[in-house]
């Protein structure tokens, strides 16, 4: 048993415990302080009864409050929903060039629009719109179907070649390699003519005679582009798959076609609204 | 009285040491200090103090400023719902808090400064704890009488009058503390306003609530919990002692002159003994129940009405006054010696203190001297960091916040610097590359803007590239440069 002594110095008793020699004084605390833990102990016995607390087997305590996050997340959610209703009724018969001109819609939008982004296109086409190699820019401006408000809509409504949807944009670049539409000196001429025209120097030549007779019919002339078909523009440094010789001759020998999903039954009609106000205002919009 | 008489009463509350050596409990009964009234110098400086300070913070919320119409006109107002800080003529936006943390490091300092030169003298007179338990115990003394009064009043059983006393005591803390809660509640709300919403019983539940919890904790801590906070919530005592040097002025006891000390009778001869007549007026006025003469302890706020006390029977007892004095250790030894005493309140300690204290109020001050109603955040767009363009250019995106912490709507003019041929385009706002941009911001509010900025490629050497906004008001002369930071591609 412990001997509680009287410490001589400092004239204060000793707990009576001791570690090599060394002796702990008793300075008490008071008693309203332990107290104050009893009450706490009983408090979160009170709170075991109120909340859930413990799981059993197959389920938990739920508590006589009947709480759970769960449904307080449902409670905020609905009050959300609630609170959105007055804007969306806003947005219900707004065309996209509507909410573009009303800056407090446009704002309302572009939040809106922000967030859908990230959920669903951003997998493919990157945080803002950043693009990756095979899958467009969206910041930029250059696009593929067209940069207006109706035709960003259009694309998301639709997709782009999207298997069960009869309105999808489609269009299919010939393999002019795979199928000998085009031989290898051919193609490796249009090649190098195309990498005169991307730098806005475009040279005399077979190749460019070659373009004329096989590419200009849906990109264009001058390699300006064709919306309406989906043929990117070639007369500027912007590459889907990949600028230089070697990745433009790939995709004239076995064109690679990129496909987007119809959102039109996914997403309801606000939330592609607020998508094409978003998209257009990302830096490229027309 | 006779000074027997009240050693005898006095056994009851022991000065704390004495009681420790008693109780080897792990736990310590608390023991009520019920503390003796006493008249003099710091008692007179107590009362100034509670005086000045709880009218200011009672009469605070009351005082009107008029900022014009649809601004509150509540002199000191901390607006949480409508996020602004009102101060007389100040007007503060949640992005200026650091005001708040320069006040809070002015605090501080001064307190350093304070307990250098004097002491606890923070703790004595001014703490809110402190003021607030002295008029308790004031109400308390009125009520039921003097501590003598009061002790028999404590043992005495349960009786109508006892409990009618006791009932008034509570009643009266229970008001107070009801004025002192309401009163910090009106440094968040209107106070005319709220004042009628709450006696007509249509403020909010949760207002009410927050009027109930202060009230309890004001009640709770100055009628009940007293020098027990000082002891064991507060840390401020744990650490006083870091700010004090030989040259602090304390409460102290002289021991040198004081002991070996025993009764005596006025007018007797002093010689061969120490001028304390083991009275134990010193502890009985003591606000936390504390022997002085056991030295500078934790326990001792530092009010000096133990001082007053003693100085009381000095003067009974024809022995000079000052056996427990407001000074510096290194007096107290001089004056044990015979050498001369000197007050030294310039020491590097306090010249550093004082030097803090002066170059934080001077940024404060220049802060404030400075402060503009027009301020501008830029946020440079992290994906994609740059956008290479069909005309191959390289365009970045901004988001642009501009706070027009003015009450007249303004159009700002938004220009950029630091890059050759540069261009803007702000989304509703023109789309073309411009030079110039006007963009509108009501009053007192924040204005939103996505803001690309073009370049040439041709001129961009490196991946990143010193850019600032530039934005003057169309009308005013305020102007705002931002800077911010342009990426490219580099390597051309």
């Amino acid at each position: 048993m412990a001997k509680v002594e009287l410490d001589p110095v400092s004239g204060t008793h000793t707990t009576g415990h001791e570690w090599d020699g060394i002796k702990e004084l008793n300075n008490p605390i008071p008693k309203w302080w332990i107290y104050v833990f009893y009450a706490c102990v009983a408090w979160s016995v009170v709170y075991w009864i109120a909340y859930p607390a413990w799981p059993t087997l197959t389920t938990y305590t739920k508590g006589f409050l009947g709480y759970s996050s769960r449904a307080e997340l449902r409670g905020e959610m609905l009050k959300a929903d609630a609170e959105k209703a007055g804007w969306l009724t806003r947005f219900k018969d707004a065309t996209p060039a509507a909410i573009a001109a009303d800056p407090a819609l446009r704002n309302y939008a572009q939040a809106g629009g922000a967030v859908a982004f990230k959920d669903n296109c951003a997998p493919c086409h990157q945080t803002g719109g950043a693009g990756a190699h095979g899958y467009p820019t969206l910041a930029d401006d250059e696009w593929l179907w067209g940069g207006t408000l109706e035709e960003i809509q259009a694309t998301i409504v639709n997709g782009v070649r999207a298997p069960g949807n009869a309105n999808t944009r489609v269009s299919e670049m010939p393999r002019f390699g795979a199928d000998n539409l085009l031989n290898a000196g051919q193609i490796d001429q249009v090649a190098d003519y195309l990498a005169g025209l991307a730098e806005g120097k475009p040279a005399d030549g077979p190749g460019k005679q070659v373009f004329a007779e096989q590419c200009a019919a849906c990109h264009g002339a001058a390699g300006e582009g064709m919306a309406a078909v989906g043929a990117p523009a070639l007369n500027n440094q912007l590459w889907l798959y990949g600028g230089g010789k070697a990745a433009v001759v790939a995709q004239i020998q076995a064109p690679r076609h990129g496909v987007m999903p119809a959102w039109g039954g996914r997403l309801d009609d606000t939330t592609i609204k607020q998508l094409t106000v978003y998209v257009h205002s990302l830096g490229g919009g027309k | 009285m006779t000074l027997e008489e009240e050693k005898e009463t006095a056994d009851a509350s022991a000065p704390r040491r004495a009681r420790k050596k008693a109780a080897p409990s792990l736990y310590a009964e608390h023991q009520k200090v019920q503390p003796r009234s006493v008249s003099g110098t710091f008692r007179v400086l107590k009362w100034a103090s509670n005086l000045t300070l709880v009218p200011l913070f009672i009469l605070g919320p009351w005082l009107r400023w008029d900022r014009g119409p649809g601004v509150p006109d509540q002199a000191i107002f901390l607006d949480m719902a409508g996020r602004r800080g009102y101060f007389l003529s100040i007007e503060i936006w949640p992005q200026e808090v650091y005001y708040l943390t320069g006040l809070l490091l002015l605090g501080a300092i001064g307190l350093f400064l304070a307990t250098a030169l004097l002491g606890r003298v923070w703790c004595g007179f001014t703490c809110i704890q402190t003021v607030y338990t002295d008029i308790f115990q004031f109400i308390e003394a009125v009520i039921e009488g003097d501590r003598l009064q009061r002790l028999r009043l404590d043992k005495a059983p349960w009786t109508a009058g006892k409990l009618a006393k006791k009932a008034a005591t509570n009643a009266v803390w229970l008001l107070v503390s009801l004025i002192v809660s309401v009163s910090w509640i009106f440094y968040f709300n209107d106070a005319p306003t709220t004042a009628r919403a709450l006696l007509d019983g249509s403020a909010p539940l949760g207002l009410y609530g927050f009027v109930g919890l202060f009230a309890a904790s004001t009640f709770l801590f100055a009628g009940y919990a007293r020098e027990q906070v000082c002891i064991y919530m507060c840390p401020w005592p744990r650490f006083q002692a870091s700010m004090f040097d030989e040259d602090s002025l304390i409460v102290t006891y002289e021991t040198w002159r004081g002991e070996p000390r025993g009764p005596a009778k006025a007018g007797q001869s002093f010689d061969g003994r120490g001028h304390c007549v083991d009275c134990t007026m010193c502890y009985q006025v003591c606000p936390t129940g504390i022997d002085i003469r056991d030295g500078s302890q934790l326990a001792c706020i530092g009010c000096g009405l133990c001082i007053d006390a003693c100085n009381g029977i000095m003067e009974k007892m024809g022995l000079p006054p000052g056996l427990i004095t407001y000074d510096s250790t290194n007096n107290q030894l001089a004056r044990s010696k015979g050498t001369p005493t000197r007050l030294r309140l310039v020491r590097s300690r306090t010249l550093i203190y004082g030097a803090l204290l002066a170059a934080v109020a001077a940024v404060m001050a220049f802060g404030l001297w400075t402060r503009s109603t027009l301020e501008v955040n830029v946020l440079h767009e992290r994906s994609p960091l740059y956008v290479p363009m069909s005309d191959g250019s390289i365009r970045n995106g901004y988001t642009l916040k501009i706070l027009n912490m003015g009450r007249a709507p303004q159009v700002y003019v938004l220009r950029v610097q630091g890059i050759e041929g540069a261009s803007l385009s702000v989304v509703g706002y023109g789309r073309d590359g411009a030079t110039e941009v006007d963009l509108p911001v009501p009053g007192d509010s924040v204005g939103s803007f996505r803001v690309y900025v073009s370049a040439p490629r041709k001129g961009l050497k490196g991946k990143n590239h010193d850019l600032a906004f530039v934005l003057s008001e169309k009308t005013g002369g305020l102007s705002r440069t931002h800077a911010s930071l342009f990426a490219g591609p580099g390597g051309e």
